[in-house]
């Protein structure tokens, strides 16, 4: 034990690209990467309420930038991911979750996981015909 | 002991992942493909006189302030906590460079919501 800690250089495996090793892993790292599209979706509202606030001009161009086909592409990413969240937040939440028990018997993760699912479908129809009821 | 402000940032987490989860996909559709370019909604859904009295009414008002701060805090605290799976070490800076960058989301997003009035 002489020897400086520098000395011994022993072998340490690198953890560089560790989630690609996995399908896994990788999975793993997409459901946080989504993070970053709910990021991108909070700053797009922020910059359109700052620019409705600006007046009506500064709307209009903010309205112009949602039309170039970037923000079209960005925005069906956007889709992807949120989908994505939605799908993998409910794949989780039994491991979040505490144990349910419903009549003696534990909700089972595939109830807890379907329910989620069926939420977010009704959430988006309920939200949907209110931008239908809305738009005139 | 020191009482620990982790819990307050889960809570800001789980909540803006279970709205994103809910009404993310829908909201998105709705305002970034469906409203601008005129598919399944008229050209003029999101015109600046509508925008602004959605935007002055107290229900969607509030409604808008918290689907924007909460998705902030969700995105930037699962951001922090990935750093580490990057490889990039984590500290107070980290922290505050992530939190901090919600703080500014929300703050921006109450005061324009403020001015717009009611």
């Amino acid at each position: 034990m002489s020897d400086a800690a520098g000395a011994r250089r022993p072998y340490v495996r690198s953890m560089r690209g560790w989630w690609r090793r996995d399908p896994f892993f990788a999975r793993y790292m997409l459901r946080e990467a989504t993070s970053v599209a709910v990021l991108a979706y909070a700053l797009v509202l922020t910059v359109g309420l700052v620019r409705l606030a600006q007046g009506e001009a500064a709307w209009n161009g903010w309205l112009a930038a949602l039309r170039s086909p970037w923000a079209v592409l960005l925005h069906l990413l956007l889709f992807a991911a949120m989908v994505f969240h939605a799908l993998s937040w409910f794949e989780i939440m039994p491991k979040t979750l505490p144990a349910i028990f419903i009549g003696g018997r534990r909700l089972s993760a595939a109830t807890i996981t379907r329910s989620g699912w069926a939420a977010t479908v009704l959430a988006s129809i309920a939200l949907c015909a209110l931008a239908w009821w809305w738009r005139s | 002991m020191k009482r620990s402000n982790a819990p307050v940032f889960w809570v800001l987490f789980g909540a803006g992942g279970m709205l994103a989860a809910l009404f993310g996909p829908a909201l998105v559709l709705i305002s970034g493909i469906a409203a601008p370019l005129g598919l399944g909604l008229p050209p003029g859904a999101l015109s600046y006189a509508r925008v602004l009295a959605l935007a002055r009414h107290g229900w969607s008002k509030g409604l808008l302030f918290i689907v924007i701060a909460l998705f902030a805090w969700h995105a930037m605290h699962r951001i922090f906590h990935s750093l580490h799976d990057l490889g990039i070490r984590t500290g107070t800076f980290a922290q505050l460079g992530c939190y901090g960058g919600a703080l500014v989301i929300t703050v921006v997003s109450a005061v324009s919501l403020l001015s717009l009035g009611f």
